[in-house]
């Protein structure tokens, strides 16, 4: 099976006047661990929430797990995983009952449950931290813990929106091993970060300017069409001209 | 009573916990005068507690700490007046317009906008345009400018920014520094802090931070030269399995395009990677990240 993870033709979202997300064409293919940045504003978050099957398209047409954005919606949702910063885990809960609460929305079986709850505890060597409240884990350990919660049901695509913002670098590397896992596993990667030296751990990366993509192609083929050193340059080459910034 | 003193900010041997957690561990360390100090380390290595101690909005369990020669505790109405503080969450009204805020904190401050307009008129006048727009309504880069300048308006001694440019792009994390420099130049004193290691070359001194300790300070040249190893950027046609192998060696992480490997020799390196296709072995000199790297990995 080599079917495409993700496809997206003349993909456009329109707020009134504005166009947050321009025309925007690109595929993803199954297993890629595909890197989405953008400057803030560039309209990822909207291009993002559109293929996760949460806000309807204004024109264009995407595919997502083979699933369409406008008719699949529901489908999309069982198929990925999904994590960001912002929203990861009930800080309320303990280790234990968020595995048990996600696993359990996911439609895992008891048994499930169980053996997943258990490998991912072991994996993550949280074994005496498994009763304490996710608020109390130190940031890296929440985000590690997140990633791996939001593949537990072994999804096609996870979606991981700047998965990495303000946590150390050893476990921002231990996050990547992590990233690199469930690639091998199979599962399709779409991320967005603000490091670039992160852009270079993906296969391919598109970078967004102003609603469009202006750029993508693996990261050596992108540093050397920009004549760039490093993926900031590059990066720093399109965004520079950028008409619009927001949050 | 205000000492004569060369440091803008002093501490020594403070101490904060929240409950069980302790967030800021006899921390001790000073700001010169006219100093770009930096706070690097990630989230939960005590940070934004130090800015807040300093800016007299939390008071610390034990220990002295001062800033402009005044006293943290006993002074605080003094140092009031002379700092600027950028919390790390945005805090202006976004009910009130660019200019109210502006004016508002100028009041505040017992000053007006235009007595100290110099000081913020470059960055100023990027957000002028919208000056009648809600802040509320601004965008990220935007509110981070109007921010700063609400910040600046008393023209104060010490600046201290808490992680100015999380989240930031590196478009404007490359303007915001800019910036920087140039109120440096103004002789306004420094503090900031960020979980970004390519930030810490800007500072002309740092601290890199750890779970409420500071596992190193001093320049960033100082701290790269003080790397004991061997640096070696190492990459073949599959990265992923280059690195769970190297590791079995010594220590290697993923940096960018290569992985940087140390402990293991140039001659035994080439050994390991027989095996690969299109590698690449190179020397390279260690970044202020390899330091924290190291630094972290030593600690655990």
């Amino acid at each position: 099976m080599n079917e495409k993870a993700i496809t997206c033709k003349g993909l456009t979202k329109r707020f009134g006047d504005f166009i947050a997300v321009d025309n925007i064409s690109f595929e993803v293919n199954t297993g890629e661990i595909f890197g989405f940045l953008g400057a803030n504003g560039a309209g990822k978050t909207t291009a993002m929430r559109m293929l996760c099957g949460l806000s309807f398209p204004s024109s264009g047409e995407a595919t997502v797990a083979g699933y369409d954005v406008f008719t699949k919606q529901e489908s999309i949702k069982k198929n990925i995983g999904y994590m960001s910063q912002k929203f990861s885990l009930y800080e309320n809960l303990t280790v234990k009952e968020n595995i048990r609460f996600y696993g359990g929305i996911y439609g895992l079986t008891n048994a499930e449950l169980k053996e997943k709850g258990e490998g991912l505890i072991n994996k993550l060597g949280l074994h005496s931290e498994s009763k304490k409240l996710v608020g109390e884990l130190p940031l890296g350990w929440k985000q590690k813990l997140a990633f791996s919660v939001a593949i537990i049901h072994q999804p096609k695509i996870v979606f991981l929106d700047e998965p990495t913002g303000g946590v150390d670098p050893v476990t921002r590397r231990q996050f990547w091993d992590l990233i690199y896992d469930a690639a091998d596993s199979g599962i399709t990667i779409f991320v967005t970060t603000h490091y670039m030296d992160e852009a270079e751990y993906c296969n391919r990366i598109s970078i967004m300017v102003d609603g469009r993509i202006d750029a993508l192609d693996t990261p050596a083929n992108l540093k050397q069409q920009y004549k760039a050193e490093t993926m900031d340059e590059v990066f720093y080459a399109l965004a520079r001209g950028a008409k619009r910034s927001a949050d | 009573m205000p000492q004569q003193s060369s440091d803008a900010v002093t501490l020594n041997n403070i101490t904060k916990t929240y409950g069980e957690t302790v967030a800021v561990k006899e921390l001790s360390f000073s700001v010169k005068r006219g100093e770009l100090f930096g706070l690097i380390g990630p989230d939960g290595a005590g940070k934004s507690t130090i800015f807040r101690i300093l800016t007299t909005l939390l008071l610390a369990d034990s220990g002295v700490a001062t800033v402009d020669g005044y006293d943290v505790v006993k002074d605080y109405r003094e140092i009031r007046k002379r700092v600027g503080y950028m919390p790390g969450k945005f805090s202006l009204y976004q009910d009130l317009t660019i200019e109210e805020n502006l004016e508002f904190f100028a009041t505040l401050f017992g000053t007006t906008v235009t007595e100290n307009y110099s000081l913020i008129k470059d960055i100023y006048e990027q957000i002028a345009p919208f000056k009648t727009r809600r802040a509320g309504k601004l965008s990220g880069g935007m509110k981070q400018k109007l921010a700063l300048c609400c910040a600046l308006i008393h023209r104060p001694e010490v600046l201290f920014l808490d992680e100015p440019t999380t989240g930031v792009d590196a478009v404007s994390r490359k303007e915001f520094w800019e910036m920087l420099q140039r109120l440096k130049q103004q002789g306004i004193t420094i503090v900031v802090s960020t979980p970004y290691m390519d930030e810490a070359d800007l500072c002309e001194r740092i601290a890199l931070m750890q779970s409420g300790s500071i596992l190193s300070i001093d320049t960033p040249a100082a701290i790269k030269q003080a790397y004991p190893d061997e640096l070696y950027a190492v990459k073949s046609g599959n990265m992923h399995q280059l690195l769970k192998e190297l590791r079995a060696y010594g220590s290697c992480y993923a940096f960018g395009e290569y992985l940087h490997v140390s402990g293991i020799s140039e001659n035994a390196l080439a050994g390991y990677v027989k095996e690969h296709t299109d590698v690449v072995i190179k020397k390279v000199a260690p970044g202020v990240e390899d330091c924290f790297i190291r630094l972290l990995l030593k600690h655990e």
